[in-house]
């Protein structure tokens, strides 16, 4: 059998509803993506909440900032921090997180997610 | 080129890193690895007790190894040696050929022939393996044992109380503890350091018999005594392992290890052995550092380049018992040839011994016991032969007036001293690499590896840092990181004159980049004490830790903890009643804390607001116990109860706590009061601590608990309620103002120039005349105080992000999950 994986846009939540930046949590069918408001760049980022350290659904409670050009966000449980475009890991472990494409259209979020994530 | 290593521990690692750094040409590189992980750190091993994972430990992922290279087969150790055809023979049936193999089988733990050894219950301590086997017998164990009392046995001990098997025995056949180490009067002094901990110590004691039915019950010594134990570990002494050199006809000492030659030969010229199982003139070394030391040699004498293994210092340091313990260069000579200088304090449980030699120029090794933070410089003085002090006992003692300055310190270090023994990083090298441009921690260590090991040098390559970066007349500035060249201090004094109030302007006038989890909460902290407005306001809250930006302590799983102020301790019964009745309703675990009030555990995120409203409707307010803020002012019941009481503390204590509540400092701050001298409030192990006197009170300043326990000193005696309040609020004030980030109060003092005589001068004296500026800005902050919690229960603005998902505010995250234990439910432990 052949998988086709589609990907759709989803609208998260509005603008407003994202702290200047800070993030916040938004429920994708069973997931649960953190979007990162990064006023100070004008830059918006989307990556999976949970950190892959002890698996604690936190990232989006997490302080974002930048570790020279590379935008990233810190756990709040032990700080390890990850960069917000490729999801490495900055602290020098070995976990990665998923990224997601998000785009802002008239005051509301959108995610790029694969059909099956939903 | 094909070579084979037995063996993936700590030195069959290191071999690989090294070659594959140092060759230039491709090498065929095989891995056998006996056990089922790739290589860890077995040197921090006990840590997987306190937290760490067997990925956490590991040194390098699989991954490493593919990419360079490397076949790596663990889980499949190597059965026999063909010397004649070079090849060797693994457990599943695999045949290798090697032009070069490297033997790194490391040691197995040593268990003596005692009858019933194999008795369920009993076990060594040598990899995660016999960690993980510990963990799962430890719950049903009460008593414990360990058969040792050198290095390993004594962290095996630890490790039995972190286990939960707080009563624990260590049995030393020996006359004293680590024998190999420390002498006898050092011995004793350990001894009761570690009664104080919680085990009971047994020497000059053999043991016999193991008995118990299928599982360990006890142990019976040859003085006919008995012990009662549920779990016994073995920590006897090393035993290299030599069997496949054995079987292969190579060269082995009487007591075994495979020996080796200066390059790391065996005496077949094509196998070379490192590590624990190789011996080198009769000896084996059972520590990393020079195991590391051999792989280099090895490395060189593969690739034909010239290197020589000379032995190797077995100075030590005792890592994580919580009683610290170092010993260097020759611990115990004596005699015509040296001439020992010994401090000893039986109330702090020190002891200090050094040997120099008869010029009192040298020295040539010594004991450390209690307090070993002068190791490393002792270490390196010993080493490099560094000519001592005038008076010798300084470097033991500090200096005590006059002209000496206590010995000598990094500067006196040639440039071929040994810094990190780990990984071999000179002197020399640190400082040529801080000369090119590396002026952090953090940089030293990536491209030196210093401090990667051990960490034992890393406060001695700080000081190098600092060291050369001021002999090359550049202003050593304590900078908070990559976004702030400046100090807290600066930054504090920059912020206050330009008035500016949120973390965004102070980064846009003051910083560069986009800030950081270190510079945030540090803004935060500053802005706050010299503000003190509302936390969660101007978009400051995204700038706080999680903590701080929920108002409450984050924990395992996800969930806050609530902690309601109760000052001094006192509570009313409706107020009891409250607290049970809010517990009972959101189901939280509840627990009296260490500061006399009572915490509630494991709320969701978005019940926090309405328990709080609840709390608050109650009369309650926020506790702080997620702020680097006060926390407690802790009271003793004091005169109106109390027999011996000479004021009422805790009225004292109450009017304080709520002087100081809610304000921001570096770190948090807590306080005590005492109705009389025999101190039930334990005042003198808090930042201020105050004690009733027949006069009036005497404060104490610059105490704490937590790991590096420290007394309060006396600041002022017998002073009248307001005068010891203006003292408080200059010390707190100027501590507030001048102390580093994440520092606590007996910290700072340990670094103020001039240290308690200074401060002293400062509070009580006024020597630099700020103190009515102190109290006033003291004042400012004490007006401004409202309860945060009530403020965020209040805004619907502040109160919307308090939920889990943003577009589901009802829904809890589904995956935080309890278990259950005594009635109240508790974290579910980390996956
Ligand atoms: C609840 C409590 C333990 C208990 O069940 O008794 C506790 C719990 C925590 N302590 Fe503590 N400490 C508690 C009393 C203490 C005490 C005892 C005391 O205050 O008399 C000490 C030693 C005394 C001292 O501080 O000088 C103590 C020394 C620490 C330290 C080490 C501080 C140090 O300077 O070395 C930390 C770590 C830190 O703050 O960086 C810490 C940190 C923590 C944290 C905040 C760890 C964290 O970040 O998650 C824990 C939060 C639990 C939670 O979710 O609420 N806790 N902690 C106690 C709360 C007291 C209160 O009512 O506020
Ligand atoms: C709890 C603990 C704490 C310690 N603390 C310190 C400390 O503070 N400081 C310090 O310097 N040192 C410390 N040590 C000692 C340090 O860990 C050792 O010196 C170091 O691990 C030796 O490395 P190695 O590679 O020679 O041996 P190991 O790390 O033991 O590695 C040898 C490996 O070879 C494997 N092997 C054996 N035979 C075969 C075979 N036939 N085929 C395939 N594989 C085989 C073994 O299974 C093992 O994995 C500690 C040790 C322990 C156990
Ligand atoms: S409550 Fe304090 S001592 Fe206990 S585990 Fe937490 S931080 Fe450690
Ligand atoms: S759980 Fe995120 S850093 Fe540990």
């Amino acid at each position: 059998m052949v998988e086709t994986t589609k990907q759709h846009w989803i609208l998260a939540c509005p603008t407003h509803d994202v702290p200047e930046n800070g993030g916040v949590c938004v429920k994708v069918g069973d997931q649960q993506i953190a979007i990162f408001n990064f006023t100070r760049r004008g830059e918006w980022y989307a990556t999976q909440n949970e950190c892959p350290h002890r698996h604690q659904m936190a990232l989006s409670r997490g302080m974002i900032g930048s570790a020279g050009e590379e935008p990233k966000v810190a756990c709040p449980f032990h700080k390890k921090t990850f960069s917000l475009k490729s999801g490495e890991c900055l602290s020098g472990d070995e976990c990665s997180i998923a990224t997601y494409p998000v785009e802002v259209r008239e005051g509301n979020v959108f995610l790029l997610i694969d059909s099956h994530e939903l | 080129m094909k070579i084979i290593i037995v063996g993936n521990g700590m030195v069959g690692y290191k071999f690989c890193e090294k070659l594959v750094a140092k060759s230039e040409v491709h090498l065929d590189l095989t891995v056998f690895g006996e056990e089922i992980r790739p290589a860890y750190d077995r040197v921090h091993l006990s840590e997987f007790f306190s937290g760490k994972s067997a990925e956490d430990l590991q040194l390098a992922p699989t991954s490493w190894y593919t990419e360079q290279g490397i076949v790596l087969i663990v889980g499949d150790p190597i059965l026999a040696i063909n010397r004649k055809e070079k090849t060797v023979s693994s457990h599943s049936g695999l045949t290798m050929a090697y032009d070069y193999l490297v033997l790194a089988t490391g040691s197995s733990a040593f268990v003596p022939p005692i009858p019933g050894v194999e008795k369920e219950g009993v076990f060594i301590y040598r990899t995660i393996e016999d960690l993980e086997m510990m963990q799962a017998w430890a719950p049903k164990a009460k008593t414990g044992a360990v058969i040792g009392g050198g290095l390993l046995g004594l962290e095996a001990a630890k490790a039995m109380i972190d286990l939960g098997v707080t009563n624990t025995h260590v049995i030393e056949f020996a006359p004293r503890l680590m024998p190999r180490q420390i002498d006898d009067a050092g011995s004793s002094v350990l001894k009761s350091k570690l009664e104080t901990l919680g085990l009971s110590i047994h020497t000059s004691k053999n043991t016999t018999e193991i008995v118990g039915e299928s599982a360990i019950s006890g142990m019976r010594f040859q003085d006919e005594s008995t012990l009662n134990v549920d779990m016994l570990v073995i920590s006897a002494g090393i035993k290299p392992r030599d069997e496949l050199a054995i079987a292969a006809q190579l060269n082995v000492g009487p007591r075994g290890g495979i020996v080796v030659n200066q390059q790391m030969f065996t005496s077949d010229p094509a196998i070379l052995a490192i590590g624990e199982c190789a011996l080198f003139e009769g000896m084996i070394f059972g520590l990393v550092a020079p195991g590391y030391e051999m792989a280099e040699v090895a490395v060189a004498s593969i690739l034909g380049t010239e290197k020589v293994f000379l032995g190797f210092d077995m100075s030590t340091k005792l890592k994580l018992i919580g009683v610290d313990v170092a010993s260097f260069g020759d611990p115990f000579i004596a005699g015509s040839e040296a001439r020992s200088i010994v401090f000893e304090d039986k109330n702090k449980g020190i002891y200090k011994r050094i040997n120099i030699s008869k010029d009192g120029k040298e020295l040539l090794g010594g004991i450390l016991i209690g307090d070993a933070e002068q190791y490393n410089l002792l270490l390196q003085t010993c080493k490099n032969k560094v000519v001592l002090p005038p008076n010798p006992e300084d470097v033991i003692l500090g200096s005590r007036g006059g002209e000496s300055d206590g010995g000598a310190g990094v500067t006196s270090l040639p440039d071929e001293a040994v810094i990190c023994s780990c990984e071999a990083v000179t002197k020399g090298e640190i400082c040529g690499h801080v000369i090119d441009g590396a002026v952090s921690i953090e940089e030293i260590k990536k491209c030196t590896k210093a401090g990667t090991g051990c960490g034992g040098c890393v406060p001695m390559v700080k000081d190098l840092v600092n060291y050369t970066l001021k002999s090359q007349g550049i202003y050593v500035r304590n900078v908070i990181c990559e976004h702030f060249a400046y100090s807290r201090q600066e930054l504090l004094d920059l912020v206050r004159l330009q008035d500016l109030r949120s973390y965004d302007a102070v980064l846009t006038a003051h910083g560069n980049g986009d800030g950081c989890e270190t510079c945030k909460p540090l803004v935060s902290s500053i802005l706050a004490s010299l503000w003190n407005e509302l936390i969660l306001d101007k978009g400051n809250d995204t700038a706080q830790d999680s903590n701080d930006r929920f108002l409450a302590n984050i924990q395992k799983g996800g969930t806050y903890s609530v902690v309601p102020r109760i000052p001094g301790g006192e509570i009313t019964p409706d107020k009891l009643i409250v607290i049970g009745q809010v517990a009972k309703e959101f189901n939280l675990y509840t627990k009296i804390t260490g500061g006399q009030r009572i915490d509630l555990f494991g709320a969701h995120l978005s019940d926090l607001p309405i328990i709080w409203e609840q709390l608050i409707a109650a009369g309650f307010e926020s506790g702080h116990a997620y702020g680097k803020a006060l926390r407690t002012v802790k009271s003793c019941v004091g005169s109106t109860w109390c027999r011996f009481g000479l004021h009422d503390s805790v009225s004292f204590a109450i009017q304080i706590e709520e002087r100081y509540r809610g304000i921001r400092a570096p770190h948090k701050i807590k306080g005590g009061v005492s109705g009389c001298i025999r101190e039930c409030a334990e005042a003198q192990s808090k930042d201020f601590g105050i004690i009733a006197t027949e006069k009036g009170w005497n404060l104490h300043v610059c105490g704490n608990g937590g790991s590096k326990p420290q007394h309060a000193l006396l600041l002022a005696s017998d002073l009248d309620s307001e005068t010891c309040i203006r003292f408080i609020d200059r010390f707190l004030m100027f501590y507030i103002k001048t102390a580093d980030p994440l520092t606590r109060t007996a910290t700072w003092l340990n670094k103020l120039d001039g240290g308690m005589d200074y401060l002293r001068n400062v509070v009580v004296n006024d020597s630099l005349g700020i103190g009515s500026e102190l109290e006033s800005e003291m004042q400012s902050l004490v007006d401004n105080y409202v309860c945060e919690w009530k403020a965020a229960v209040e805004n619907p603005e502040f109160r919307k992000r308090f939920s889990h998902f943003v577009n589901a505010p009802e829904e809890k995250d589904p995956t935080v999950q309890f278990d259950e234990l005594r009635y109240q439910k508790k974290a579910q432990a980390w996956k």
